[in-house]
C-alpha cells in the first residue's frame, strides 16, 4: 500500500474514444492490486484493471476540463481519463508506475492472489497438466527414445527442465558434447513424436560452430535423431532464422550446421524475423488498432506497414513445413534459431497444432502452451505467445469445425499470460520455478479455466468430425490471413455488440440438452443422441455504433 | 437459325477441361447458340454448361498443335480448354468471343430459354407498385400514385407509377422533372412507419453556372416536410464534384432556394471509377504469388473496400438522420441511377426488418433497382475481366451487395437469407436465363416484352425446392434498426466472390452444414417435447375430474 498515494478520486472521466457522448463520469480508486473505476450512474458499473496487466501509463497537458491520462495493457485494452485535479493525475500516474512495474517476483499478483482454495485443492489442481503424462500420451517408443539423467539437477543446462528426452542410441559422453556446442547447452531435445510416421520434432539452440569449428559428438547426436526415425535417411534442420542473420552469428562463433560435417542433412531457413523485429510490427500494429477515425487506406496501409501479418504468415509456414515433413514425408526434424527459444517454441507449437489433433482441444491447447512456454522463455516483453494464439486463431478461420475451444479462450489465455494472477507464467524456466516454490505460494490457472470450459467451447467442433481428424493443411496465401478484430480492435468491440452466430449456436445447443433432459424424464429420447445442440428463442439485439456526421 | 453462321466448328472431340477444385475432364465441347458445353462418356463427372453470356473475355494460347483456351468468366471463374487442333481452336475462339458478345438483347437466352419446372407464381406479377402503395396508404394519406410517366415521357428510366406527395399535381411534376437530370424529379422511397419521416430520391437539379432554380421543384421536396421541420438533401458526390457538375448543366440545391434543408456532401465514386477497382481487386485476388506487402498494397489500390465503407457511412447517415433525427431525407447524386440507389436501398435494409426477408429483399430490389432505372444491361455487360476500353460498365450492384454482406455478416440472425443468396443475385445479374436483369428501365422491359417472352428470375428462386438453399437458419426475425459498424477493420473482402474460385471451401461449407445440423435437431426436439406437453396436458384436463370428487 505504500506506493499508493491518493487512493480514491472523485469526478474522474473514463472518455470512449469512439462516441464521445457515451464517455461516463465517476469515481477511481487504486487497491494494492487493482486500479477500480466505478460509475456514478445508477447501475454503478465497475471497471477493474490489474496493475500487473498494465503496459503504460501516459499523462497529457493539463486542459481547462482537466487531466488526461491514459492507461494501455498489455493485452490491448486502452482507457482513457480525464482527472480533475492535476495533483491528482501526477499521484495516480506516479503509483500507477510503480505499482505496475513490481521490483521482485514477490511483488507479483499471483504471491498475494488468494482465490479461497484449500491447499489439498491447489496442489491437486497443480498437477492437472503434466508433461511426464503428454509424453506417454505421444506414444514414444521406449526402444528408440528415453528419457536422460544427464539433466539431473539442471547440471547440463539450467534453462532446459530436468528431464530430457534423447534418443536411446546416444551415449551420455554424446550428450554432454553436444550440449557443449551448441549456445547455453540448449542441446537438441525431443518435442514431439509422431506416431504416423515415427519422424519427430527435435529442438535446440544454435551451434557453435562459427566458420570452421565442429563437435563429432554434436555430429552423432544428429545421426541418432535421425536413425531413431527408421524408415527415414535423413533429416532436416530448420533454422528458423532469416539465412542472412543466421550467417552473421557465424561471426560471433556461432551459426548453423555444415552440411558436409553433418551426414544426412538438410538444411533449410525459414526466415521469421527476431523477437526486436516482432516487437516493432506489433506496436505498430496496435497503433493501426487505436487510430481515432481511419479511413479504409488508413487501416489497409498501417496494416501493411507493421508487417504484422507477413510475420505471422512466416510462422504458420515454418509450421506447415515441419507437419509436412513429419507427416507427409515422414522425415524428422531439428528445429532451431538463436538460443531456441521464441521462435523455435513457435514453430515447434505450430506445426504440434497442425499434427496432432490433440492440441486442437481446450486441454491440449493447455498443454502445448506450458509445453513450449516454460522451457526457457525469457519473460521479457515479448510477442512469441500473441504469435502462437494468432497462428491458431487464424487456423480457426480456416477451420472452424477443428478446434474445441472458441476465439474468446485464447483471448483469456492472452491475458492471463500477461496478468500474473495464476503462477503458470512466473519464472522463466523450470529451474528457477522450483526455486520460487511456484507451487506452494501461487495458484494454477488451468483448473480455473477447465471448471469454465463451457463459455470457451466451439459449438462446430465434434470429436467425429474430418476436420478434427489427422493433419491440418491451411493455405497460407497471402490473402487468407485476416486482421485479429478479437485482440487487436478492442476499442471498437467495446461499443459493437455483434451477434455472434458462435455464441447464438451455443445457446440453441444448451436448449437442445435442455430438451433433452426434459425428453428423457418422459423417457422419450430421441435414437440421435451424437450431440446435444438446439435454437434459442433469444433476441440478440444488436445496436452498434456508426459515425456520427 | 442465325447463330449457325457464328459457330465454325460445333464440335471438337479429345477437349481437355481445367476447372478450380475439379478433377480434369477429358470429352467433347458442343458450342449451341447460347452454351458451351463439356461433355464426357465416363459416368461420375460433372458436365461444364456455360452461358456464353458469363464469358467476359478469353485468351488463346497455342503449344504446337495444340491449342488453349483460357475463358473468363463474369461470375469470375477461370477456366481452361485444351483443344487438339489449331484450326478448331482458333474457330472455337472466334466463335466463343462472337456469341458472349452478341449485341441484340432479344437475342439472349432468356428468348429461348424455357423453364423446366411449372411457374407456380410468375414473379413478373410480384412487385407492382400498385401493391407496394396500398400498404404505404395503410400507413399514411399524405401520397399518391401519379400516372404522370404513363408514357415514360416525363422521365424514361422511371416507371409509370409514381409516389409523390399528394399535394403536388402532375403539371408541377412536370416542371420539377424538367428541372431534374434525366426527368428523375424527387419520388418517394421509403416511408418509415415507426416516426412518419420518408427517405426521396432524385437526380442532381439542373441549376447550371448561372443557377437556375424551380419553385415546383422547391415545393415538391418541401411539401414532404412537417411544419417547422428540417431536412437533410444528402449529394453522394464530393462538394467539388457537385461544383464541377454545374459546368455540365447540373449541380445541387442553393441553401437560398431550399431553407429548409440542410446539405450534406459525401464521396461515393462515380461508376466508371469503380470498375477499374473491381478489375484491379480481382487481378489482385487471382494472383497466389503475392508476398503479404504486395497483396495489402494491391488490395487497398483496388480502392474496393474504401468504397464498400464510403457507400455504408452514407447509407448509415441517411438512417440516422430519419430514425435519430428524426428528419426527412433527399437523396442524390448525378444521374440517380447508381449511388444514388445504393444508398436509398441499403438505409432501408438497415431501417426496415421487412427488406431483410427474402421476398423483402426481392421487393427491394424490383423497387430500388429495377424499376427505378438501374441501367443493369449496361453496367453488367462486362465484369472484372473487361479488356476493352469500359464504355458504362461498373459494379454498382455487385458494390450493393457487397454491402448487404457486411451488414449480413455483422447481424448473421437478422436476416432471413443467407450469403449464397446474395451471390446468386451478383450471377444472374451478369449472365442468367432469366429476364429479370434484362433492359436499363421498365420502359425497355416493356417494349422487350420480357414479361410474355421470358421467364422471372423470381418465379425460379421463390419455389421451395430452390428457397431451401438461401434461407438462413439462424434467422430470428428482429423489428430493431440494426445500425453496422464501419469501421475498416469491421469491413472484410467478400471473400464468397472474389475468392471463391481460389480456395477449396469445405471446411467452410462443412462448419455452414454442422451449424444447419444443430438447428435442426433442436427443432425436431423441441417439436417432440411440444407434443409431449400437449399430451401431458390432455391427460390432466382428462384426469382433472376424477381428482375432484
Amino acid at each position: 500500500m505504500e506506493h499508493i498515494r491518493t487512493p480514491k478520486v472523485e469526478n474522474v472521466h473514463m472518455i470512449d474514444r469512439l462516441t464521445p457522448r457515451k464517455s461516463t463520469v465517476g469515481t477511481l480508486y487504486l487497491s494494492s492490486t487493482h486500479t477500480i473505476f466505478v460509475e456514478n450512474s445508477e447501475a454503478r458499473k465497475e471497471t477493474w484493471v490489474l496493475h500487473s496487466l498494465v503496459y503504460n501509463v501516459e499523462r497529457f497537458p493539463t486542459n481547462p476540463s482537466g487531466s488526461p491520462l491514459i492507461i494501455r495493457c498489455k493485452n490491448f485494452h486502452v482507457y482513457r481519463l480525464l482527472i480533475p485535479q492535476e495533483r491528482d493525475c501526477l499521484d495516480v500516474l506516479a503509483s500507477l508506475t510503480r505499482l505496475s512495474r513490481p521490483e521482485c517476483y514477490g511483488e507479483l499478483f499471483c504471491f498475494s492472489f488468494n482465490p479461497n482454495l484449500d491447499k489439498e485443492l491447489r496442489e491437486k489442481a497443480w498437477g492437472f497438466i503434466d508433461l511426464k503424462a503428454e509424453f506417454n500420451r505421444m506414444g514414444i517408443p521406449s526402444n528408440l527414445w528415453h528419457v536422460t539423467a544427464a539433466n539431473h539437477e539442471y547440471r547440463l543446462c539450467d534453462t532446459y527442465p530436468s528431464e530430457l528426452f534423447v534418443p536411446k542410441s546416444a551415449f551420455p559422453a554424446v550428450i554432454v558434447g553436444s550440449a557443449k556446442f551448441r549456445s547455453r547447452g540448449r542441446l537438441p531435445v525431443l518435442s514431439y513424436f509422431h506416431r504416423d510416421t515415427s519422424a519427430s520434432i527435435c529442438r535446440s539452440s544454435q551451434p557453435l560452430s562459427g566458420f570452421s569449428a565442429r563437435s563429432s559428438d554434436d555430429e552423432q547426436m544428429l545421426q541418432a535423431i535421425m536413425k531413431s526415425n527408421p524408415i527415414s535417411e535423413f533429416m532436416y534442420v530448420v533454422d528458423t532464422r532469416p539465412k542472412l542473420n543466421a550467417m552473421a552469428n557465424r561471426a560471433a562463433g556461432k551459426g548453423y550446421e555444415n552440411e558436409d560435417h553433418y551426414t544426412n542433412i538438410k538444411l533449410q531457413f525459414i526466415g521469421i524475423e527476431n523477437i526486436h523485429v516482432m516487437r516493432n510490427s506489433q506496436q505498430k500494429l496496435i497503433d493501426v488498432g487505436e487510430l481515432a477515425a481511419p479511413s479504409m487506406s488508413d487501416f489497409l496501409w498501417g496494416l501493411e506497414n507493421s508487417g504484422w501479418l507477413k510475420h505471422i504468415k512466416a510462422v504458420l509456414d515454418a509450421g506447415v513445413f515441419i507437419a509436412k515433413a513429419v507427416a507427409e514425408d515422414g522425415v524428422s526434424v531439428l528445429v532451431h534459431c538463436s538460443d531456441g527459444w521464441d521462435r523455435t517454441a513457435q514453430a515447434c507449437s505450430v506445426a504440434s497444432v497442425l499434427l496432432d489433433p490433440y492440441y486442437r482441444t481446450i486441454k491440449g491447447l493447455m498443454v502445448i502452451i506450458m509445453y513450449a512456454h516454460l522451457d526457457g522463455d525469457p519473460k521479457e516483453v515479448s510477442p512469441v505467445m500473441d504469435q502462437f494464439l494468432e497462428c491458431v486463431w487464424q487456423l480457426m478461420q480456416q477451420f472452424p469445425c477443428a478446434f474445441e475451444f472458441n476465439e474468446r479462450f485464447l483471448i483469456q489465455l492472452h491475458t492471463h499470460i500477461y496478468s500474473c494472477q495464476y503462477g503458470n507464467f512466473i519464472g522463466n524456466c523450470q529451474k528457477e520455478r522450483r526455486d520460487l516454490r511456484l507451487q506452494e505460494r501461487t495458484h494454477s490457472l488451468w483448473p480455473h479455466l477447465w471448471e469454465n470450459r463451457a463459455e470457451y467451447t466451439n459449438p462446430l467442433y465434434r470429436t467425429d468430425h474430418s476436420q478434427t481428424q489427422g493433419v491440418l493443411k491451411p493455405l497460407t496465401t497471402a490473402y487468407c490471413f485476416k486482421f485479429w478484430k478479437g485482440m487487436y480492435g478492442r476499442a471498437e468491440k467495446s461499443v459493437a455488440s455483434h451477434q455472434s452466430p458462435a455464441d447464438c449456436l451455443n445457446a440453441v445447443r444448451e436448449e437442445s440438452q435442455q430438451l433433452e433432459e426434459e425428453l428423457s424424464a418422459h423417457q422419450e429420447v430421441p435414437r440421435e443422441t451424437d450431440a446435444g445442440q438446439g435454437i434459442h428463442t433469444h433476441a440478440y439485439i444488436s445496436h452498434m455504433y456508426h459515425q456520427a456526421f | 437459325m442465325e447463330f449457325a453462321e457464328l459457330i465454325k466448328t460445333p464440335r471438337v472431340d479429345g477437349v481437355v477441361l481445367h476447372r478450380p477444385f475439379m478433377p480434369t475432364v477429358e470429352g467433347t465441347l458442343c458450342l449451341t447458340g447460347h452454351h458451351l458445353i463439356l461433355s464426357s462418356r465416363q459416368d461420375n463427372t460433372e458436365e461444364l454448361w456455360l452461358l456464353h453470356a458469363n464469358i467476359d473475355s478469353i485468351e488463346k494460347r497455342f503449344v504446337g498443335s495444340l491449342g488453349t483456351i483460357i475463358v473468363k468468366c463474369k461470375d469470375l471463374r477461370v477456366i481452361q480448354l485444351d483443344i487438339p487442333g489449331m484450326e478448331e481452336c482458333l474457330n472455337i475462339a472466334s466463335s466463343i468471343e462472337a456469341l458472349s458478345t452478341l449485341d441484340s438483347v432479344s437475342l439472349m437466352y432468356p428468348f429461348f430459354y424455357r423453364p423446366l419446372f411449372e411457374v407456380i407464381e410468375d414473379g413478373w406479377q410480384l412487385f407492382v407498385p400498385e401493391e407496394a402503395f396500398k400498404d404505404l396508404e395503410s400507413m399514411t394519406d399524405e401520397w399518391r400514385l401519379s400516372e404522370v410517366n404513363k408514357d415514360f415521357s416525363v422521365c424514361p428510366s422511371y416507371p409509370s407509377l409514381l409516389t409523390v406527395p399528394k399535394d403536388i399535381d402532375d403539371e408541377s411534376l412536370c416542371k420539377a422533372a424538367s428541372f431534374r437530370h434525366g426527368g428523375r424529379f424527387p419520388v418517394l422511397s421509403y416511408y418509415h412507419k415507426k416516426n412518419g419521416m420518408v427517405m426521396m430520391r432524385a437526380a442532381q437539379p439542373l441549376t447550371g453556372t448561372n443557377g437556375r432554380r424551380c419553385k415546383e421543384d422547391e415545393k415538391l421536396i418541401n411539401a414532404t416536410l412537417c411544419a417547422g421541420k428540417r431536412g437533410y438533401i444528402i449529394d453522394t458526390r464530393t462538394i467539388a464534384v457537385a461544383q464541377q457538375a454545374k459546368a455540365r448543366g447540373g449541380g445541387f440545391e442553393q441553401e437560398a432556394n431550399y431553407p429548409q434543408w440542410r446539405r450534406i456532401h459525401k464521396a461515393i465514386e462515380r461508376s466508371n471509377v469503380l470498375q477499374e477497382g473491381l478489375i484491379k481487386l480481382v487481378e489482385a485476388c487471382n494472383d497466389q504469388s503475392h508476398s503479404m506487402d504486395r497483396w495489402l498494397s494491391k488490395l487497398e489500390a483496388s480502392n474496393w473496400q474504401s468504397n464498400v465503407k464510403e457507400i455504408l457511412t452514407t447509407a448509415c447517415l441517411a438512417a440516422q438522420c430519419i430514425d435519430r433525427e428524426g428528419a426527412s431525407v433527399l437523396v442524390h447524386g448525378t444521374e440517380g441511377t447508381d449511388s444514388t440507389l445504393q444508398v436509398t436501398s441499403l438505409a432501408q435494409i438497415i431501417l426496415d426488418p421487412a427488406c431483410r426477408t427474402i421476398r423483402g429483399f426481392e421487393a427491394l430490389i424490383e423497387r430500388e433497382w429495377l424499376q427505378a432505372g438501374h441501367p443493369f444491361q449496361q453496367r453488367c455487360a462486362q465484369s472484372a475481366y473487361s479488356n476493352g476500353k469500359p464504355r458504362s460498365e461498373a459494379p454498382v450492384f455487385l458494390l450493393f451487395l457487397d454491402c448487404v454482406w457486411q451488414i449480413l455478416r455483422q447481424f448473421p440472425c437478422s436476416f432471413q437469407f443467407n450469403e449464397n443468396f446474395l451471390i446468386m443475385l451478383f450471377e444472374h445479374a451478369y449472365a442468367s436465363q432469366f429476364g429479370t436483369f434484362l433492359g436499363n428501365s421498365v420502359a425497355e422491359r416493356l417494349k422487350l416484352l420480357l414479361s410474355q417472352k421470358t421467364v422471372s428470375l423470381w418465379s425460379w428462386v421463390n419455389r421451395p425446392q430452390e428457397l431451401e438453399r438461401f434461407l438462413n437458419p439462424l434467422y430470428e426475425p428482429n423489428n430493431l434498426v440494426i445500425w453496422p459498424s464501419v469501421a475498416p477493420q469491421s469491413l472484410l473482402l467478400w471473400e464468397g466472390v472474389f475468392l471463391r474460385w481460389n480456395r477449396s471451401t469445405k471446411c467452410l461449407d462443412e462448419a455452414y452444414q454442422e451449424m444447419v445440423h444443430i438447428i435442426e435437431y433442436n427443432k425436431e426436439l423441441q417439436n417432440k417435447v411440444n407434443s409431449l406437453r400437449r399430451q401431458l396436458a390432455q391427460l390432466e384436463t382428462e384426469d382433472g375430474p376424477l381428482q375432484t370428487p
